[in-house]
């Protein structure tokens, strides 16, 4: 018997994901980015991703339906992220998963887009082991989570107290005058630099916490440059990107290896566009290694927001028997880790 | 002829289906803040009421705005998806349309003026024909650059005191699908071509370009 076909959208900040999975295999995956459109502005602009999402939907269903060579009668059932993410945003993807599952009377589930990005690292790896630590680092997220079932069983052990990791990716990018979004080009910067010319401070490092703050980080990256530049020096971007990069991987993985160590957990997955990066992905092979954990860390495409990862968590809601969300679940801009599924159908 | 006929661009969120001889179900729910969730159950539950299902559609009409809200992108989406899905016809109808065809008798013989919340102490409006025909695009202004003397339908005149009172106050707050069921239907036997199913926004997003990243150290 094969699996179900599951149809997953995503919809939560500037990507218009659409994912086809049938159990953990991934059939087509279609992406529509509105970056371009957000880049001079130095960040996502809501209204410009929600108008982007509307143009983007209907076309991106049919992409990802054409590249699977299935048709909508196919579908087995309907996924869509329900939160966290952008109000606006997050609207249409609901709304338009909404329309699918009436015109096609097929179960809908609204899924937890934290939880999408760990489940994703099934379609590459095969079945995550339970229970495992996920690290979640991007633009607007940075957590560290325990996860006994991706259908159900999530709980917070640390976040960011302020900014998300990607988020001092973007500001320091600006501050050096590189483009936005800041993870790639200071990831390609870092590659010619020397990661401890400047000895940028770690917060919270040793502080027994599993949260994570990187404010601090990115005013010390501030101080330093706008001190070259009073002296009128020229600033050396490669070796402050690569020192930048260093202090953010340390942070991230040692505090990932110690939520393991601590919960007496040997398996990590690191997802999230942030997880993209070259520096963190090394850091966590070499601390993991060293510490007998099983690394998982989804290939780049996979990292950053998709309609796959949010098919791959229907996937798992649809095998594991759950009962699909309400008609009515909202967009929650706000979901927290511990729903997977927005508003359980009584 | 089944066209199901929804709108989302004011604090209503309106649904109704026409048979081709007369409306034969709807509902309207005011609340703002709930289109994404009060839409598609809203739907579901004309066309159970009906005795019909999605597949028995064969047209939908679609308010396509002016509409301030996040939710005006609700309807459209959704009637893009349904469209798409269904392989039927989508129209999209000026909001300020579906209102001017609610208000007409009462504008008795008269132009008339539609307005609604913009938001932001603006409305949109447009001028219509006695008979119900837009003379007019549909923009966004000040209450003040509305011109005075004409019966006037629509939030606007509800939420502006100067709009009462630059002429009288005729029709309903807030476009009702039923309205929409009929143009859509009569468009859709009159093999009128179906209008793009897109938002009419009339503003740019607000979004400021930045300047220099600010100074951390004085
Ligand atoms: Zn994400």
């Amino acid at each position: 018997m094969t699996a179900p076909l599951v149809l997953g959208i995503e919809s939560s900040c500037d990507e218009t994901g659409v994912g086809l999975v049938r159990g953990h295999e991934l059939l087509a995956d279609a992406l529509a980015s509105s970056v371009d459109e957000h880049a001079r502005f130095g960040g996502v602009v809501p209204e410009v991703a929600s108008r982007a999402h509307l143009q983007a939907m209907v076309p991106a269903v049919q992409r990802a339906l054409d590249k699977a060579e299935v048709t909508l009668r196919q579908v087995d059932a309907i996924a869509v992220t329900a939160g966290p993410g952008l109000a606006g945003a997050l609207l249409v993807g609901v709304s338009a998963a909404k329309a699918y599952a009436l015109a096609l009377g097929k179960p809908l589930y609204g899924v937890n887009h934290l939880a999408a990005h760990i489940s994703v690292d099934q379609l590459e790896h095969g079945p995550l082991p339970m229970p495992s630590i996920a690290l979640l680092v991007s633009g607007g997220h940075s957590s560290l989570l325990e996860v006994r079932s991706l259908t159900g069983d999530i709980t917070s052990l640390g976040a960011t107290i302020d900014d998300a990791a990607g988020e001092a990716y973007d500001k320091v990018a600006r501050l050096l005058g590189l483009p936005f979004p800041g993870g790639p080009p200071i990831d390609a910067a870092a590659r010619e630099g020397n990661p401890e010319a400047m000895a940028f401070p770690r917060a919270k490092y040793r502080d027994g916490t599993f949260d994570f703050s990187f404010s601090g980080l990115k005013t010390a990256v501030a101080r330093w440059v706008e001190a070259r530049q009073a002296a009128g020096e020229p600033v050396p971007v490669a070796d402050v990107a690569a020192s930048f990069q260093e202090a953010v991987a340390d942070v991230l993985t040692r505090k990932a290896v110690r939520a393991c160590t601590a919960r007496g957990i040997d398996h990590l997955v690191i997802s999230g566009g942030v997880a993209a990066n070259s520096r963190l992905r090394a850091l966590a092979a070499e601390r993991c290694e060293a510490a007998g954990i099983t690394l998982r860390v989804p290939r780049p495409g996979l990292c950053t927001d998709n309609g796959a990862m949010v098919a791959a968590l229907g996937s798992d809601l649809v095998a594991a028997g759950v009962a699909p969300s309400a008609p009515d679940f909202p967009a929650d801009s706000g979901l927290p880790v511990t729903e997977v599924l927005a508003r359980v159908l009584a | 002829m089944l066209i199901l006929a929804f709108d989302t661009a004011t604090p209503a969120v309106t649904v109704a289906l026409h048979d081709g001889a007369r409306v034969v179900g709807h509902e309207t729910t005011i609340d703002a803040r709930r289109h994404g969730e009060l839409l598609a159950p809203s739907i579901a539950a004309i066309l159970a009421g009906a005795g019909a299902g999605t597949a028995d559609l064969t047209g939908v009409a679609v308010g396509t705005g002016p509409g301030p809200y996040t939710g005006l992108r609700v309807g459209l989406v959704t009637a893009q998806v349904l469209g798409s899905t269904l392989g039927i016809r989508v129209d999209g109808i000026c909001s300020l349309d579906i209102l001017a065809a609610q208000a007409r008798h009462e504008a008795d013989g008269r132009e008339f003026i539609v307005a609604t919340d913009a938001r932001r102490r603006e409305v949109y409006w447009a001028r219509f024909g006695p008979d119900g025909s837009r003379l007019t695009d549909p923009v966004v202004t000040l209450p003040a650059q509305v011109p005075a003397g004409y019966p006037i339908a629509g939030e606007g005149p509800r939420l502006h005191a100067e709009l009462a009172a630059a002429g009288e106050m005729i029709g309903p707050r807030y476009p009702a699908a039923e309205a929409l069921a009929v143009i859509g239907a009569d468009r859709a036997a009159r093999g009128v071509p179906p209008g793009p199913a897109e938002p009419l926004y009339l503003r740019r997003p607000d979004a400021r370009e930045p300047g220099r990243p600010k100074r951390v150290t004085a």
